[in-house]
């Protein structure tokens, strides 16, 4: 096929990943449209309308994790992007002993000379094990057997890291806790509970894990990481700002985007994508098919089993990617009032996690399909910062409630106010009087996320992201490179290594693998 | 004053391999032992009379071939008779039955699904795959990857290239299988509840994860890459019970002009100059030797018996935090008859096996969320053998000997422990058990019942913890006991550890103390007396 | 309490180990030596009688041997079609009811996981039969798609009736309409009022059918066919497993597990073999939809493979049990024998042997070392071997419609 249309390169997805991966491709040259079956692009980065002059950020809240490097190499900042200023965590306390979590430093009256101490150098330590893992971040996965050039020069680049940017004792260090448990690291290092629970609160947040879950050590790395590179902030406008700049940034490289279409199927001949074909029975060719929709939706229902080898359809159904996380979005009369916090700590991060054992006990219920007796909460109140999310003197506030099962065993049409009573009587307790504050509220669940986002089970990361689903093993090995089994098929969202949050970085390696390959020519 | 070429403390299974070892390589070698007898674990106590119980381990089936044959066990007096197959009880009534033979075994999976007989193909053909290659790096010692000498480069090299005999998507498999819990992996193969219960029961004992745990996958290889006379994953029983193992380890021992003495406690290694020269007992006898070897875990031995000033002060901190949490209890039963499982068919061969009652991975999961709170599993998950039936020298006759192993039973209890909770704690189990068995509770003449603290006191296991030491990745091979230490060297010189602290770990393998009595011999430029790995089969 | 007992054995304890199979009442009568073995879990006879009459009932009258314990699954629905051709490398698009067809299928490496043969029932109805256990496989294979898969190897007995008096044995026990049955042809017919499926497929190189029908008209086969016999028209001879080994081998066909290792259980890496490298290439198509294992066997194209699965003639009467293969005599070792027999009708050792491909040549010369022995005293000789492309041994009669000379 030589026609002109056949040579675009088709992305299913607008998501931030997508908008990424569309940017670095066009900028190489490559004609590229996106496809989005939502009204707006940005995926979980966006902004939402939930009440009459009320908007939050409706996924994602919180921005942490945009690679730098995407920023500079898009020129995100002369698109708009705006970060908003930096925030620390707070870790809220019933009798107002408040932690205050920053970078370096913990701060906070209950807590001890040694745990300020044991916190600095412990940030320091970890955040050196999250540089040595760098190698593995911006690059595809390597192969285990067969490697090419690429890998080789990973992996060479990782064992270096391992072996001399950490040294004999923090490489002794990084091999024992790397594949275990936050709750045991943490257990070792720090006396005060609170501060403990606040740091573990980073490793399960998103993930069907609790502090005592082996894996934790790495989903904490995977988080702290970011503070190699920038700080946590409250983007003004809500995260739906980040996706207007990646949809601007990638508009003025040319890409074309198309909201409300829907792909139905990627067209396949003879074990190649050339085409995708919309809901509306429209066909689009294309040199190459980019999906940055998760690795179930893609294979599944996009592609189809037919096209693809028994075992590895088996093992893309078997991937966990079932969601934990629920969002409430709560407009407010006024400012909620915590005891011993100002207005201006009020506009942090905060958190609801009083103690490991509350954390591990409102993970247990998740095991069984049940939702948090006491959930784990992080909060912000996104119009301090920008009152322009809310009418004149009202607020918005933003919570997400770990656990709550995607696979509620009563289902959560039943369950959904109940849950929702159940996280606002949490912050009650905090917050005296919040209650009687509420003008309207939303619940996103799973179920939800999963319809509105058009994310399989949803699940925040596109799957979790244990070990046995990350790097060379994410979504699984045979389509952990970005390319597929089918030729001319790629991925690029979250599926992909290095998994979620809105970093741009499955998207920014899929568009350098793609382009490594010479594909979509 | 006699000066011994190696003293060891601790006559544990390990401790006897590894002198037993050292006194076959010519060397004049002392055991000390606190107890007055010898086994530490793995033990038959006659504590209830005309009964012995294996008090605390009870089968075997990971002692390793290669050791039984080069300490020339059977003539020692070693009888190993596997055990037939296994049943977990369902609360419905039902029951399923692991039989070993290959057609039965078959109709029975069939029976509770047809599509997970033909998947237990699948998973045994993996298992296999996992068992061969970690059962190569058993007898070997793990090179440390921090170093840069020729024998770890070596032996880095070498089993870089053993990994490199799978293919490569065995080797992500591989990975993952590591990684994964044992409910998420056995849940890729199967189907149904009580077969995912039944295969996964193995990958909790002695361990304090929960079977959604990641890591847990691998513990099944602890407890499946055994075998009898090349029957993998199949247990057997030591006639005579546990004890017969170490006895005949301890007559090997003793053949070979090696010395046993009950009764000595050592208080403490005697450094001197940065050397080990030998130990002084609690009696305040001091025995010289030229290299001193502990067969206590890494916590009794660098916190224990050794002086803080000796050491330094990473090792202190590692010791003191290396995880050796007890989840484990026993229960001993002596009966005067055997009990009835009428949800077996009549005349049933599987009260020759193990038996289990925990029919779902939800109530393996919740068992595990008792422990991590504090408290014994209200429903917990029990393993269970009457060797009696086969072994007459176990119990009276008629009479029968029940041993009850218990997942999850923690060292400290709110409040802590006292004789009523103990009890409370026993009666949880045989409530268990008689739902099922309706005369057992009228049988019972007699039962001891073990939480983790009875379990330290008198073996001197640290929290009871029976592996020595949890089996997690910061604690398995280069990092067991602590990074930089894996190689069963202490931390002064002419001092070397052989308990199951060391890799590969616990479980009756004997392994850690041959590994180690090779490493001892190599520095004394002995002739290695210890047996070379047999090899793929 | 919900009954989930799926199996034909309500009794499920270890006291009855093998299965009897629907014929096993008359099987019994018919076992003399009572050498039976495990197949699939049946009690099969290993020997009826002795060994060479049996094998000379298959090639020189007739023969009958109890295949129900063939695994069997029913497949249907709306994707059956799609299902089949997906599992399989060969291109079943085309089978027409009524008809049947060999085929083997890969794991995603394209490794040989079994081979079987799938009879296409009735319009969208399909059998397939297979040597192994294949559910698991096939339920994993049939992941988003409308099939049905039902295992039936116990609802289903089966008998091969082969050998040149076949169909006149057949025809003598009220069988109608036979004459017409094409090779991999299938009738759906009555007889003494109960319903038999006959397909015209065997496992001998010779004429031969095999029966289906409900278990329940199991003894009433039987006893039709035996009545053949009794009546004195045709002699008719029950088979155990170990004549059967003779035939296919003469036969050229290979067997899973005993010639090459079945993808499933292989644990090492390297020791299972793909369609190329057990010498079934030609059922391999590239150029219908996708199948798994067919990128895996498309890039055999770069690796070429190593290892080839061939049929060896042996020279002498010396029997190459499990023997080495080398290239010339005392040469290099090459390959070694998987499996062998003598054969009467062609006075040769017969083998399938595995041995090195190299470029895409076969070895030319090979030999094969042979122990063996003499009154307990052991002794080792070399043998020139053969390869050979085609079966060692097949009949017209095989083929002819209508039978011809029987």
């Amino acid at each position: 096929m030589t026609s002109a249309a056949s040579k675009q390169v088709i992305i299913v997805g607008g998501g931030h990943n997508g908008l990424v991966c569309a940017t670095y491709l066009a900028l190489a040259g490559r004609k590229v449209q996106i496809l989005e079956a939502r009204d707006e692009v940005g995926g979980g980065a966006s902004t939402t309308s939930f009440a009459e002059g009320y908007k939050v950020s409706g996924l994602a809240h919180i921005l942490y994790s945009l690679s730098p490097k995407i920023c500079t190499d898009l020129k995100l900042e002369t698109a708009g992007l705006q970060r908003g200023a930096a925030i620390d965590t707070i870790a809220l306390d019933r009798d107002g002993q408040h932690l205050t979590l920053g970078v370096d430093e913990a701060s906070g009256a209950g807590l001890s000379q040694q745990d300020r101490v044991a916190y600095t150098a412990f940030k320091q330590e970890f955040r050196n094990y999250a540089r040595t893992l760098e190698p593995l971040m911006m690059n595809k996965p390597p192969r285990l057997k067969d490697m090419d050039r690429t890998d080789l020069l990973t992996l060479g680049k990782l064992g270096w890291k391992l072996r001399f940017g950490l040294g004999t004792r923090s490489m002794r260090e990084f091999l024992r806790v790397g594949g275990i448990n936050i709750y045991d690291v943490l257990n070792e290092v720090f006396d005060n509970a609170q501060l403990k629970a606040a740091i573990a609160a980073d490793a399960v947040i998103g993930h069907h894990m609790g502090p005592r879950t082996p894996s934790t050590v790495l989903t904490y790395l995977n988080r702290l990481r970011w503070e190699i590179h920038g700080q946590q902030s409250l983007p003004p406008g809500g995260m739906g700002q980040i996706a207007n700049a990646l949809s601007k940034a990638a508009k003025s490289a040319g890409v074309t985007i198309r909201t409300g279409a829907k792909v139905q199927k990627i067209l396949i001949d003879a074990g190649k994508a050339y085409g995708v074909q919309l809901h509306s029975g429209e066909r689009l060719d294309a040199a190459i098919v980019i999906s940055n929709a998760d690795a179930k939706i893609t294979f599944l229902e996009l592609v189809g089993a037919l096209e693809l080898d028994a075992m590895f359809a088996q093992r893309i159904h078997t991937t966990r990617s079932r969601g934990n996380v629920a969002k409430l979005h709560v407009a407010l009369d006024s400012l909620p009032q915590v005891s011993g916090l100002s207005t201006q700590q009020l506009g942090q991060r905060l958190l609801i996690a009083p103690d490991m054992r509350y954390l591990e006990h409102a993970f247990n219920h998740a095991k069984y399909g049940e939702y948090s007796e006491h959930p784990l909460l992080e909060i912000t109140v996104p119009s301090i910062a920008d009152p322009t999310l809310a009418p004149d003197g009202h607020h918005v506030m933003s919570i997400s409630a770990c656990f709550a099962p995607y696979s509620l065993k009563q289902g959560w049409e039943r369950q959904r106010e109940s849950f929702s009573d159940k996280i606002i009587a949490v912050v009650e307790r905090y917050a005296p009087g919040f209650s009687t504050q509420i003008v309207a509220r939303e619940l996103l669940t799973p179920v939800d996320i999963e319809a509105q986002y058009n994310i399989t089970g949803g699940h925040w990361h596109h799957g979790e992201m244990t070990i046995d689903q990350s790097f060379m093993m994410r979504p699984i090995h045979g389509a952990a490179q970005y390319d597929t089994p089918i030729a001319g098929l790629f991925l690029c969202g979250a599926a992909a290594h290095p998994g979620g949050g809105v970093t741009g970085i499955p998207g920014h390696n899929a568009a350098q693998r793609i382009l490594a390959m010479g594909a979509g020519l | 004053m006699k000066k011994y070429d190696a003293v060891v403390i601790g006559a544990g299974h390990n401790g006897l391999t590894n002198a037993a070892f050292l006194a076959k390589a010519g060397l004049d070698v002392v055991v000390l032992e606190k107890n007055d007898y010898v086994g530490g674990a793995t033990v038959s106590r006659e504590l209830h009379q005309g009964w012995q119980y294996s008090n605390c381990s009870y089968v075997c089936s990971l002692f390793r071939p290669e050791i039984y044959q080069a300490l020339d066990l059977g003539r020692h007096g070693l009888e190993v008779v596997p055990l037939q197959g296994s049943a977990t009880f369902k609360q419905d009534g039902d029951y399923f039955g692991s039989y070993h033979q290959p057609a039965v075994r078959r109709r029975e999976i069939a029976r509770h699904s047809k599509r997970d007989a033909d998947a237990s193909i699948r998973f045994d053909a993996d298992l296999m795959k996992w068992c061969r290659l970690i059962r190569g790096f058993l007898l070997r010692t793990p090179p440390d990857p921090a170093s840069f000498k020729p024998r770890d480069v070596m032996e880095f090299a070498y089993l870089l290239k053993r990994f490199y005999t799978l293919s490569e998507s065995q080797i992500y498999e591989f990975i993952r299988f590591f990684t994964m819990s044992i409910a998420e992996y056995v849940e890729e193969y199967f189907e149904s509840d009580v077969i995912l219960a039944h295969f996964s029961g193995g990958s909790i004992i002695g361990t304090g994860l929960g079977v959604y745990s990641p890591g847990t996958a691998y513990v099944l290889l602890h407890h499946a890459m055994g075998d009898i006379d090349g029957n993998v994953g199949s247990w057997g029983f030591a006639r005579g019970g546990m004890g017969s193992l170490t006895k005949a380890i301890a007559s090997s021992f003793q053949s070979h002009g090696g010395e046993l003495r009950t009764n000595s406690e050592v208080e403490q290694i005697i450094v001197k100059g940065r050397k080990a020269t030998g130990v002084v007992l609690a009696s305040g006898e001091e025995i010289d030797a030229q290299v001193v070897i502990s067969n206590l875990d890494a916590k009794r031995t660098f916190l224990g018996v050794m002086d803080p000033n000796d050491l330094p002060a990473d090792l202190l901190h590692r010791a003191e935090n290396f995880k050796i949490r007890g989840s484990s209890g026993k229960l001993n039963i002596a009966l005067d008859g055997m009990p009835e499982f009428p949800a077996l068919p009549e005349g049933s061969s599987l009260t020759l096996g193990h038996m289990h009652f925990t029919d779902t991975l939800e109530r393996l999961e919740r068992a595990y969320d008792d422990w991590k709170d504090d408290r014994w599993s209200a429903d917990p998950y029990v393993d269970t053998v009457i060797p009696s039936q086969y072994d007459p020298t176990v119990a009276p006759a008629g009479k029968h000997m029940m041993s009850v192993f218990v997942q999850y039973c923690p060292f400290e209890v709110e409040g802590g422990w006292t004789d009523a909770k103990r009890d409370a704690f026993g009666a949880t189990v045989i409530d268990q058990i008689a739902e099922h068995s309706p005369n057992f509770k009228q049988l019972i003449l007699h039962v001891e019942v073990r939480t983790p603290l009875e379990i330290e006191a008198e073996v001197g296991l640290t929290e009871g913890n029976i592996f020595q030491g949890e089996l997690t990745l910061d604690q398995l091979m280069f990092n067991r006991p602590f990074p930089g230490y894996a190689q069963y060297r202490g931390p002064v010189k002419n001092m070397y550890m052989c308990s199951s602290s060391t890799h590969p770990g616990g479980g009756v393998m004997g392994a850690p103390g041959t590994n180690a009595a090779r490493e001892i011999l190599r520095d004394l430029g002995r002739r290695d007396s210890t047996p070379r790995d047999f090899g793929d089969d | 309490m919900v009954s989930i007992i799926q199996s034909p054995l309500v009794q499920h304890d270890a006291k009855q180990v093998l299965l009897p199979s629907p014929f096993h009442p008359r099987i019994e009568q018919h076992c003399l030596v009572k050498n039976w073995m495990s197949w699939n879990g049946y009690q099969t006879a290993r020997v009826y009688d002795t060994l060479a009459s049996e094998y000379f009932a298959i090639r020189s009258s007739c023969s009958v041997m109890d295949l129900t314990p063939m695994e069997k699954y029913r497949i249907s629905g709306p994707d059956a079609l799609s299902f089949l051709n997906r599992l399989v490398v060969r291109d079943v698009s085309a089978l027409k009811p009524n008809r049947v067809t060999y085929v083997v299928w890969c794991n995603d490496e394209g490794k040989v996981l079994d081979d079987g043969t799938i009879f296409h029932l009735h319009q969208g109805e399909y059998r397939l039969c297979s040597q192994h256990h294949q559910l698991d496989w096939l339920l994993i294979s049939s992941l988003g798609m409308d099939v049905s898969i039902v295992e039936e190897t116990h609802e289903v007995a089966a008998l091969a009736v082969q050998g040149p008096t076949a169909y006149s044995v057949l025809s003598a026990a009220g069988f109608d309409g036979l004459d017409q049955l094409k090779p991999f042809g299938i009738l759906h017919t009555q007889l003494d009022g109960f319903e038999v499926m006959v397909s015209r497929t065997g496992y001998t190189g010779d004429l031969g059918y095999e029966l289906w029908t409900n278990p329940s008209n199991a003894l009433a086969l039987w006893d039709a066919l035996f009545g053949v016999k009794q009546r004195g028209l045709y002699d008719l001879r029950c088979i155990g497993l170990d004549a059967l080994e003779m035939v296919r081998i003469e036969a050229g066909f290979i067997m899973p597990g005993d010639d090459f290792n079945t993808a499933e259980t292989t644990v090492r890496a390297g020791h299972d073999r793909s369609p190329f490298e057990i010498g079934l290439g030609w059922v391999v198509n590239f150029d219908k939809p996708h199948f798994t294992g067919k990128q895996a066997l498309l890039r055999e194209k770069d690796r070429p493979i190593e290892r080839r699965l061939v049929k060896l003639a042996v020279e002498g009467n010396k029997p190459p049990v499990d023997s080495f293969l080398y290239d010339g005599k005392k040469g290099r070792r090459i390959g070694t024998i998987k499996t062998q027999i003598w054969s009467p009708i062609l006075k040769a050792n017969l083998a399938m042997a595995d041995v090195e491909y190299r470029n895409g040549k076969l070895p030319v010369q090979i030999w094969a070392e042979i122990y063996y022995q003499k009154e307990l005293e052991w002794q080792v000789t070399w043998a020139q071997c053969r390869i050979s492309d085609v079966p060692f041994w097949t009949h017209p009669r095989r083929s002819a419609t209508p039978p011809q000379n029987c």
